[in-house]
C-alpha cells in the first residue's frame, strides 16, 4: 500500500506510516529481525530529556529555497532555530560562491488571544505582509503546537491566499506534539513541496535528483561521467527547479532517514525511479549502490569500470588505514540511516563499534524495499553490533553507556551530544557534511578525520580533568536502560 | 494589522528556561513539546553550561498528553529528574501544549515539595508572552515557592542588596555584566546578591533574598516586576536605575545614586569612584589622540537595534564619552506600553543639549528597511545582532553585535557594563573598525 497520499494536507506520521520507534536496547541483528518480521515495538521511557521536533526539521528543508519565504505560524519562540539555519544557509552560499543573503523567515507571532479566538486572521495578515515585503515565488507556512491545538484551519487560509496572490502558498503541517520522531518533519516538508510546488512532468530530462541536506557536491563527476546532470534538492534549488524534479531520470538518497518520503513520492506519483538500495557507504555498500545506479540509469558497463577503478584506487590505502586502526574501538550517535552508514565506514576501517545510540529506527522506508535497510547491510557485511541503543538524544543514557563502553573514539552526527564524550576524556568527532564519507573515496576522507581526532587527546584529557558532571553518582551506576520500558510509572516517551 | 516578526531577537515565555540555567545548580524541567528547548538554546543559549541544553529534562508532550492531559507524565519525569540530574533546584516550566491543555502543574510541584523535594513551577506557555516578562515570572515563582520556605535566619541585613540587572542569556553578556556590577557595588561597601552566573553563590545566596536591606533594578523595565513583588512580600524598598550603566560617567552616576539611596558613607563611595575613574579616564585619555587623529574614517554616528537597557546605556556612553552621535534608535524588546514614556524621556534628554527620538519595533525586516532608506552619507556603527550583518556590509557600516542572535561571536565573560565594560566597548568597536583596513 502506498504511503503517499497527496490529497491529504497532512502527511501520516512515521510511527503509523512506517512503524518507527524511538526506544530499543539490544543488538543490531535482533533489531533488524524484528523490523523485517513486523514485530518491532517501541519502548517508552519514564524519564526523558528534551529532543527535537518536526517543525525544526520541516523548516530545515524549506528554509534554503532561495526564492521562497517561510512563515512559522506560531508564538515567537518556535522561530528560535531560524538564526542557526540561516547561518548554515550562508555557509552554503560561501561554498557555492553565491552572494550573501539571509533567508526570509517570519513568525506570525501568535499570542494568547489567537489561542482563544483562533489565529487564522493573524496568519492571513502575515501572508499578505510577507508577500508585499518579499515578493517570493512561493510561501510556505509551517504550523506549531499552539496553532495545531487551537485548531486553526491553515489549509483553508493557504488555499485562499494562493488564489489571491497567484503564487503557491503551501501549508506544511509539522506540529511538534504530533510525532515523537522529529524526522517526520522532513516528510511534512516534502509532502508540502510535492503537493504544492512540483508539477507533473512534461518531458523526461537527464537530471538526477540528489536528496540531501546541503552537503558537498560529490556526485558531480560521477553523474557527468554517466552522462547525467545532478540536481541537488531541496537546499539551493529554486521554486522553478523544484517544479521540475518530477522530470528527473532518477532520485538518489544520501540518507533515507531524510529522503524516504520524497524519493517514494516522486516515484509513486510521477514515476521517477528511486535508487532504493542503501546508500554507498563502505566498499561492499558502494559496490551494490553503484550497480543499482548503473541499472536504473542504464549504464551498467561504465559503472563496472568505475567500481574497478575505485577498488584499485582505494583498497591499497584502506589496508594501511586498517593496520593503523587495528584494535581501536568506537561509539556512534547519529540519526538513523546515516548512523548506520557511519558504522559501516568505521568497520570498513577496522574499528570495533562497541555500541551506538541511534535517534530512532524506521523498520522500513516508504519504498517498502528491504534492500534499502542500511542496518541490515551493516549486519550482513560486517556482523552484529552489541549495545545497539535506539535513543532519541537522551544524553543521560548516552553518558552512562559511554562510561561503560570506554571507546577510543566517539562519533556524533548532531549537536548537543559531543560534549559528553569530551567530558569523559574520549576523543570526539562531529562531522556536519554527511557526504564526506560517501563512496570509495569517502572512506579515506573519513579515515583522515578520524586519525586527526585520535591523535588529538590533550584537549579532551584536560577538559575531562576540569569538567563537572550534572548526572548523579546513583544514575551512573544504574543500568543505562533503567528508565526504558519495564516497570515504568507511566508511558512517558 | 499584521504583527509579523522577521528575524526574531527574543524568545517566547518558555525562553525563561535560561533564567533557571543561569542559577548555579538549578535545572529547568520542561513540560512542553519536544523541540522547544532546542529552539530556545539555538537563539539564546550559546554554551550548554552545567545542566542546560541537551541535559534539560522534558516531558516531550505528544498527542496523547494533549488529548488526555500530561500530568502523570510530568510527575514521572520530575521523579526521574530528581534521581538522575544532580541539582539543588528543579523548576517546572510549561510550554504551549501544557498551558493550552491546562495541566495542573501547581499540584504536581506541591506534591514534590510536600515530600521535601526542591521543586517549583511556573506557567510559561510560549504564546502567553516573551522571555523578558517571563523572566520575572520565573524569578518570582522561585522566590515564592522555594526561597520563602528556606529563607535565611535573621532579619534584614544592613548593606545586603539583591541586584536585578539583566536577563541571563537574552543579554549575551549577562555574566560579564553582572560580575562588573557586583564588583563596583562591593567597591562602595555593599554586600551583593547577584543571583545569576559565576559570581553568584547560587541557592544559598537566593535564600537571603528576603534579608536584603534594599533591591537594585539596573534595567529599564525588566526586573521592576520582581522588585515590586519583593516590596509587597517582604517590604524591601528598591532603587531603580533605568538602564545599563556603561563607562565612567554613567557608572559613577549609578554608584552615587545607589549610595544616596542607601545612605552609604560618602567618603568611601567617592574614594572608590575616584580610584576607578582615574583608571578609566587614563585609558580614555591615552586613546583620545587616536580618536581625533585617525584620518581614514571612523564611525561618527550609530544606529541601535537593541533592548531598552542597552540602547539607553550605550547611547549615553557613545555620545558623552566617545563622540559618536545617535542616528535612528530602535528598541526591540517589545517594551510594554507603560514603560515607553520613561524610555522616550531618557532619549529626549540624552545629553543636556541633545534630544533623540526612539522607535519601538520588533520586526527586524522593517527596521532594516528604515535604516536602508537613510541618506547614509558618513560611516556608521550599528549596534545590533547577527541578523544585521548584511545591512552593515551594504552600508559599509561597522557592526558590534550586542544582542541575540550573536552567531558571529563567542562570548565567555565579556561584559560591557561598568568602568571595565566601558573600556571593552572601545576595544571592541575600534577593533572592528581597524580590521576593515587592508
Amino acid at each position: 500500500m502506498s504511503s503517499v497520499n497527496l490529497k491529504s494536507p497532512e502527511v501520516v506520521i512515521r510511527e503509523i506510516r512506517l512503524g518507527s520507534i524511538t526506544g530499543f536496547q539490544g543488538n543490531a541483528e535482533n533489531l533488524v529481525k524484528k523490523s523485517h518480521s513486523g514485530t518491532l515495538e517501541d519502548a517508552p521511557r519514564s524519564f526523558s530529556q528534551c529532543t527535537g521536533c518536526s517543525s525544526g526539521q520541516a523548516f530545515c528543508q524549506l528554509c534554503m529555497i532561495p526564492d521562497a519565504a517561510v512563515i512559522n505560524h506560531a508564538p515567537i519562540g518556535c522561530m528560535g532555530d531560524a538564526n542557526g539555519f540561516n547561518f548554515v544557509y550562508r555557509v552554503g552560499q560561501m561554498e557555492r560562491r553565491l552572494p550573501a543573503s539571509s533567508g526570509r523567515y517570519f513568525s506570525s507571532n501568535i499570542g494568547e488571544s489567537d489561542t482563544i479566538f483562533g489565529g487564522t486572521e493573524t496568519l492571513r495578515n502575515a501572508i499578505q505582509t510577507v508577500f508585499e515585503r518579499v515578493y517570493p515565488h512561493a510561501i510556505f507556512v509551517t504550523t506549531s503546537c499552539a496553532s495545531g491545538i487551537t485548531g486553526d484551519d491553515v489549509e483553508s487560509v493557504t488555499n485562499e491566499m494562493t488564489e489571491k496572490l497567484k503564487i503557491p502558498v503551501v501549508a506544511c503541517f509539522c506540529e511538534g506534539f504530533k510525532s515523537k520522531i522529529w524526522t517526520t518533519g522532513f516528510d511534512s516538508a516534502y509532502h508540502a513541496i510535492v503537493r504544492g510546488i512540483v508539477k507533473p512532468p512534461k518531458q523526461k530530462t537527464n537530471r538526477v535528483n540528489i536528496i540531501n541536506f546541503w552537503g558537498s557536491h560529490i556526485f558531480d563527476s560521477l553523474l557527468h561521467r554517466l552522462g547525467y546532470e545532478p540536481q541537488y534538492v531541496v537546499a539551493f534549488s529554486t521554486i522553478g527547479e523544484l517544479e521540475h524534479i518530477s522530470e528527473a531520470a532518477a532520485s538518489i538518497q544520501v540518507c533515507q532517514t531524510l529522503g524516504t518520503y520524497l524519493g517514494a513520492a516522486l516515484e509513486q506519483v510521477y514515476g521517477v525511479p528511486e535508487i532504493k538500495t542503501s546508500p554507498g557507504y563502505g566498499i561492499a555498500g558502494t559496490d551494490e549502490w553503484l550497480r543499482e545506479l548503473g541499472t536504473v540509469l542504464d549504464r551498467r558497463d561504465e559503472v563496472e569500470k568505475i567500481i574497478a577503478e575505485g577498488h584499485e584506487r582505494v583498497l591499497p590505502e584502506l589496508v594501511k588505514w586498517r593496520e593503523r586502526f587495528k584494535g581501536k574501538t568506537a561509539f556512534v550517535t547519529a540519526g538513523a540511516a546515516h548512523g548506520h552508514a557511519l558504522i559501516a565506514v568505521l568497520r570498513e576501517l577496522g574499528f570495533e563499534v562497541k555500541g551506538a545510540a541511534i535517534f530512532h529506527h524506521d523498520p522500513v522506508y516508504d519504498n517498502g524495499c528491504a534492500q534499502a535497510d542500511m542496518l541490515a547491510r551493516d549486519v550482513k557485511d560486517y556482523g552484529d553490533i552489541q549495545n545497539f541503543n535506539v535513543c532519541n538524544k537522551q544524553a543521560f543514557e548516552l553518558v552512562n553507556l559511554l562510561r561503560r563502553t570506554k571507546p577510543d573514539i566517539f562519533i556524533a552526527r548532531h549537536g548537543g551530544m559531543t560534549v559528553w564524550g569530551a567530558k569523559l576524556g574520549i576523543p570526539t568527532l562531529l562531522i556536519g557534511d554527511e557526504q564526506l564519507s560517501f563512496g570509495y573515496d569517502g572512506i579515506l576522507r573519513y579515515a583522515e578525520r578520524i586519525a586527526e581526532t585520535l591523535d588529538n587527546t590533550e584537549f579532551v584529557t584536560n577538559l575531562a580533568k576540569h569538567s563537572t558532571m550534572p548526572y548523579t553518582k546513583w544514575w551512573l551506576e544504574q543500568d543505562p536502560y533503567a528508565f526504558l520500558g519495564g516497570d515504568m510509572i507511566v508511558e512517558s516517551y | 494589522m499584521s504583527k509579523v516578526i522577521e528575524q526574531p531577537r527574543y524568545s517566547c515565555a518558555l525562553g525563561a528556561q535560561q533564567t533557571v540555567v543561569a542559577i548555579k545548580r538549578a535545572v529547568p524541567v520542561l513540560h512542553s513539546g519536544p523541540g522547544c528547548c532546542n529552539k530556545i538554546t539555538s537563539l539564546i543559549g550559546q554554551g550548554e553550561s552545567y545542566a542546560g541544553g541537551s541535559t534539560i529534562p522534558c516531558t516531550n508532550s505528544n498527542e496523547r498528553d494533549v488529548v488526555f492531559g500530561g500530568v502523570e507524565k510530568l510527575r514521572s519525569v520530575v521523579n526521574g529528574a530528581l534521581q538522575v540530574v544532580d541539582a539543588d533546584l528543579y523548576v517546572i516550566l510549561t510550554g504551549c501544549t501544557a498551558s493550552i491543555v491546562g495541566d495542573d502543574i501547581d499540584s504536581v510541584a506541591q506534591e514534590f515539595r510536600d515530600a521535601g523535594k526542591p521543586v517549583v513551577c511556573a506557567e510559561t506557555g510560549g504564546f502567553k508572552t516573551n522571555n523578558y516578562r517571563s523572566h520575572e515570572v520565573v524569578v518570582n515563582s522561585v522566590i515564592d515557592q522555594y526561597v520563602d520556605a528556606h529563607r535565611a535566619e535573621g532579619g534584614v541585613q544592613k548593606r545586603l542588596v539583591n541586584v536585578f540587572a539583566t536577563v541571563p542569556y537574552q543579554d549575551p553578556y549577562w555574566n560579564g555584566n553582572l560580575a562588573e556590577i557586583k564588583r563596583v557595588l562591593e567597591g562602595i561597601g555593599l554586600k551583593v546578591n547577584i543571583l545569576f552566573g559565576q559570581e553568584s553563590e547560587g541557592l544559598p545566596e537566593w535564600k537571603t533574598i528576603p534579608n536584603a536591606e534594599f533591591n537594585i533594578v539596573a534595567s529599564s523595565w525588566v526586573g521592576l516586576g520582581i522588585a515590586k513583588h519583593l516590596k509587597q512580600k517582604y517590604g524591601t524598598p528598591y532603587f531603580h536605575f533605568p538602564y545599563l550603566p556603561v563607562g565612567g560617567v554613567e557608572t559613577s552616576r549609578f554608584l552615587r545614586q545607589t549610595a544616596e539611596f542607601a545612605g552609604l558613607d560618602k567618603n568611601r563611595v567617592e574614594a572608590f569612584i575616584d580610584s576607578e575613574e582615574k583608571k578609566f579616564y587614563s585609558f580614555l585619555e591615552r586613546m583620545a589622540d587616536f580618536l581625533l587623529e585617525f584620518r581614514y574614517g571612523l564611525p561618527r554616528r550609530f544606529y541601535s537595534i537593541l533592548d531598552a537597557s542597552y540602547a539607553i546605556g550605550f547611547a549615553k556612553y557613545l555620545v558623552n564619552e566617545l563622540g559618536v552621535v545617535p542616528a535612528r534608535q530602535f528598541i526591540v524588546d517589545d517594551t510594554p506600553e507603560e514603560f515607553r514614556g520613561e524610555i522616550r524621556g531618557e532619549f529626549a534628554h540624552l545629553t543636556e543639549r541633545r534630544s533623540v527620538s526612539v522607535e519601538f519595533e520588533t520586526d527586524g525586516g522593517i527596521i532594516q528597511q528604515r535604516i536602508r532608506q537613510d541618506e547614509n552619507k558618513t560611516r556608521a556603527l550599528i549596534l545590533g545582532s547577527g541578523w544585521d550583518r548584511d545591512l552593515a556590509k551594504d552600508l559599509n557600516a561597522d557592526l558590534l553585535i550586542l544582542g541575540v542572535p550573536v552567531e558571529y561571536r563567542l562570548i565567555l565573560n565579556c561584559g560591557y557594563a561598568g568602568y571595565r565594560g566601558g573600556l571593552r566597548v572601545i576595544e571592541d568597536i575600534y577593533d572592528r573598525v581597524l580590521d576593515t583596513y587592508r
